[in-house]
């Protein structure tokens, strides 16, 4: 049996963190693009697509996070695709993160006062350029520290990766603690680590809300 | 491929859902009170309790709040053992759920007593009433209805959390899933009826929970 010490504990969980964070980084960028089209429809003009998406985020809002994952991980096999635990958990994590970040910038898009629509239709802007011109980038300004605070939950929601099997800090975590015994040292850490993470952008958040509430 | 789906298990197995359902309703149930009494207790000692009580709050709700649910649980359940603490799977989800809850409604308390404006306080004061009265039956009942929503979401979303507890082996809604599909081997079918029921009891819950803060806080508080 391979003795293992706090050192080969440590440099094994950081070494096993990249994964947590490159899924958080793929699940926002992936939850941005498919929030922002959720977004459209969410404003959009038509009932139809108002209404989608609001199912669409109740749906995302109203239903565990570990659902969404297991349905993905054992869904998309019946649709023919091949799934790996990694794609299930960035399609998972995208799809969970889109809904949220779609209705965090809804709520900026509502917050804007109905001037601002009605100057761009006066300057002779038609819908798309408003939206890409006057709102968008006032609502995405405004929301900045919710969406920060979006992203905290987000690298907090890969652990719940690590259920479907994804390698990340959890359940790399897991295997050491099956090798050494060590819970209480292991999981301490594990949580260090994801609070090193978390915390500095928890700050960067409060300072946004505390800069928007000066404003 | 061709797949179709099958519900066929679905009639055997009304009797394990519920059971799980019964228990996820329970968990988030002592979840609910001790959490909420617990912030109430560390939302109104971060403001008027001693400098030590008041950072020792702070560092409970960082902690909590920038760490995943599923650590804290794991940490709970697997590593207390080793410095002697062990505790049942339902104690340890029980225990998790309710610190995790609270360090967030702690948060939302806080704002809620900041937002009570002086005046009731000094005119209950000037009425004659005892500083724990003063926040009993003046400052916290107001309070109480001003975060009542962010409260209500809190409760929601922690119900949905709980979900993870079938990773220690609570018997609630997930884990009978989890037992259900590896005797069905349908577990598309089985994670999705699942989810619906996760749905439904998060609209419940919502209706419910406004329907009793109507009641009780809409009566003496304008």
């Amino acid at each position: 049996m391979i003795e293992f010490t706090f050192w080969d504990i440590l440099r094994n969980l950081i070494f096993a963190t990249r994964w947590t964070v490159l899924l958080s980084i793929a699940a926002f960028v992936g939850g941005g693009i498919v929030g922002i089209a959720i977004l459209f429809l969410r404003i959009s003009k038509a009932k139809w697509a108002r209404r989608f998406a609001s199912g669409y985020i109740a749906l995302f809002q109203g239903t565990p996070l570990l659902m969404q994952l297991f349905l993905m991980f054992f869904g998309l096999p019946m649709l023919g695709f091949r799934i790996e635990p990694w794609t299930a958990a960035v399609l998972g994590l995208t799809f969970f993160a889109s809904a949220y970040l779609a209705e965090i910038w809804r709520s900026g898009v509502d917050a804007l006062p109905r001037g601002q629509w009605d100057a761009g239709a006066s300057l002779g802007l038609h819908y798309i350029q408003e939206l890409r011109l006057i709102i968008l980038p006032q609502a995405f300004a405004i929301t900045r520290a919710p969406v920060v605070g979006f992203l905290v939950q987000l690298i907090k929601a890969t652990a719940l990766t690590s259920i479907i099997g994804f390698e990340e800090l959890l359940r790399t975590s897991n295997a050491i603690n099956n090798a050494t015994f060590e819970p209480f040292t292991v999981y301490g850490l594990v949580a260090l680590i994801f609070f090193v993470l978390c915390y500095p952008l928890t700050q960067y958040a409060r300072s946004l809300e505390a800069r928007a509430a000066a404003r | 491929m061709s797949y179709s789906l099958d519900f066929g298990w679905l009639e055997g197995a009304v009797g394990a859902i519920a059971r799980g359902a019964a228990m996820t309703v329970l968990l988030i149930v002592v979840t609910t009170i001790a959490g909420t009494l617990i912030s109430v207790l560390a939302a109104a000692g971060r403001r008027s309790g001693p400098k030590w009580l008041r950072r020792a709050i702070t560092v409970y709700v960082e902690v909590i709040r920038n760490t995943p649910f599923l650590v804290q649980l794991f940490f709970i359940f697997f590593g207390l053992p080793s410095i002697g603490i062990r505790l049942d799977p339902i104690v340890a989800a029980m225990l998790a759920m309710t610190l995790n809850m609270a360090a967030y409604t702690t948060e939302i308390v806080g704002a809620g007593l900041d937002a009570v404006p002086k005046g009731q306080r000094e005119a209950a004061f000037a009425l004659g009433l005892r500083p724990r009265q003063v926040f009993v039956k003046i400052v916290l009942p107001q309070a109480l209805k001003v975060i009542f929503p962010a409260l209500t979401s809190q409760i929601v979303i922690m119900m949905l959390e709980s979900s993870v507890v079938s990773q220690i082996a609570v018997s609630e809604l997930t884990y009978e899933a989890d037992m259900l599909q590896a005797r069905t081997f349908r577990p598309f079918e089985t994670y999705f009826v699942v989810a619906m029921i996760y749905l439904g009891l998060s609209i419940i819950l919502r209706r419910v929970l406004v329907g009793v803060g109507r009641r009780t806080l809409s009566a003496g508080v304008s």
